[in-house]
């Protein structure tokens, strides 16, 4: 049990894929200029870091060190066409707003990564949700880095979400303010940029303070443990 | 040994890889008439952005005939939409090819009137770069719009370019071959429907097979 705990904590926040490894910048960067395509493009990689981390587990008997990456390179290839062959079917608005990114999900190193650190090592069910919090991490910086640039970039929230959701989602738009033109430094790519360095900052400022008042419990408390904070 | 193992690995290789084609091909075969309609209802959305209901009458997408012309872009026939109000002659549509992009070929719907006058141009499928080719797009931006009113005069017609090489149309930062392409691809379609209007008007041309689809299912969807 305390083992899918550390995986959470490690997948969400210590060792989130978009914060702190640093994986899978490009799509992240690109297609995160609206809450609606940072949801989809996340579920995606979502979607298809489980099944690579699932498929690499369960063959990882089978397959010869020699020749596991060109294997995990199939497996997660695999996924990527699936997914993109049924988001091209039915959802096919994202689909297209979405591009190139998607398949360009197979280049995001936080997915092999993973199936080589982790999924390859470990039993299916610890792999798959290794892949579950893995990619719910990187979807929720992704969502909130959306999020931060729709409303300073057009002033909305969820514009287009019934692209991804069908049409019930279309109420969920909200219209923070009106802007006559559109912020165009968060909406392109150097936005993103700055977007995800003042999430970073947050990030490492609250590590920092929980950090401080460890130290503090530490000194009062006579010698603690130490975990090593890598 | 060596060789053994060698074997071994790419025995097991190959499984893998006969595995995984069969999974993609399973999906793909599960996807494509999705798919294709999805294809199908975008690009009749289009039709219907550029052809405005009061310039016809009939079904358009009945009226879908394929088209072989080099003028085109494409060696394969296209789907030609001829739009009549009052059995009249109104509007001629066709999906064209730009084969130049800067990643691949560029799908294009273009629309005419019967005197030559561009009613406009919209993009149906492309592989450009997100960002710089990809503008397009009428989502990202106005630029497609710029086709609208305007007339082919001759194949000599210079104004028919990218202000780059002298022309009448925008390009993108950093991406001129892309509205090159399409620039292009107008210039060449439009001429070439625009000298064979009449004819396109009237000539019997095989059926678009995906209308026939539709004739044959249609009474499924009412």
């Amino acid at each position: 049990m305390s083992e899918f705990k550390e995986l959470t904590r490690q997948g969400l926040w210590e060792n989130n894929p978009a914060l702190v490894q640093l994986l899978g910048l490009c799509p992240l960067l690109a297609v995160t200029a609206s809450v609606t395509n940072a949801l989809g493009l996340g579920l995606a990689t979502l979607f298809v870091l489980m099944g690579s981390n699932i498929t690499v587990s369960l063959v990882r008997q089978w397959v010869p060190s020699e020749i596991r990456i060109p294997v995990f390179v199939m497996v997660i290839a695999t996924f990527v066409t699936i997914i993109q062959l049924l988001m091209n079917a039915y959802v096919y608005e994202l689909y297209q707003s979405l591009g190139i990114f998607i398949p360009l999900i197979v280049t995001n190193c936080a997915i092999i990564g993973r199936a080589e650190a982790y999924a390859s090592k470990n039993p299916w069910q610890k792999a798959a949700f290794d892949g579950f919090m893995m990619g719910l991490g990187f979807a929720l910086v992704l969502v909130l880095l959306g999020g931060m640039r729709e409303v300073i970039g057009n002033g909305t929230l969820f514009d287009g979400a019934e692209l991804l959701l069908g049409d019930w989602a279309a109420q969920l738009r909200i219209e923070l303010f009106e802007v006559n033109y559109p912020l165009l430094l968060a909406i392109l790519p150097p936005g993103a940029f700055i977007g995800l360095g003042f999430i970073i900052a947050g990030k490492n400022w609250i590590d920092a303070k929980r950090a401080a008042k460890a130290e503090k419990v530490e000194k009062t408390v006579t010698r603690a443990r130490v975990t090593a904070e890598s | 040994m060596a060789n053994k193992s060698m074997q071994k690995n790419g025995l097991l290789l190959a499984l893998f890889a006969i595995i995984a084609t069969f999974l993609v091909l399973a999906v793909e075969a599960l996807t494509a008439d999705r798919i294709k309609q999805q294809l199908r209802e975008q690009t009749l959305r289009s039709l219907n952005e550029i052809v405005a209901p009061e310039l016809h009458d009939n079904d358009l997408y009945q009226s879908c005939r394929l088209l072989q012309a080099d003028a085109l872009g494409s060696s394969q026939p296209q789907p030609l939409y001829r739009a009549f109000v009052n059995q009249q002659p109104s509007a001629l549509a066709a999906e064209i090819v730009a084969p130049n992009g800067y990643s691949g070929a560029i799908r294009l719907l273009v629309a005419i009137k019967p005197d030559g006058e561009v009613l406009g141009v919209r993009t149906l499928e492309h592989k450009e770069t997100p960002g710089l080719g990809d503008k397009i797009e009428t989502n990202k931006s106005d630029w497609i719009y710029s086709f609208a009113g305007k007339v082919v005069r001759s194949e000599e017609d210079d104004r028919w370019a990218v202000q780059r090489d002298g022309g009448m149309f925008d390009q993108f930062t950093g991406a001129t071959i892309t509205p090159r392409a399409v620039v292009q691809a107008v210039k060449r379609a439009t001429l070439y429907l625009n000298e064979h209007s009449e004819r396109l008007f009237t000539q019997a041309l095989p059926q678009c097979q995906a209308t026939a689809e539709n004739n044959a299912t249609e009474a499924n969807y009412e």
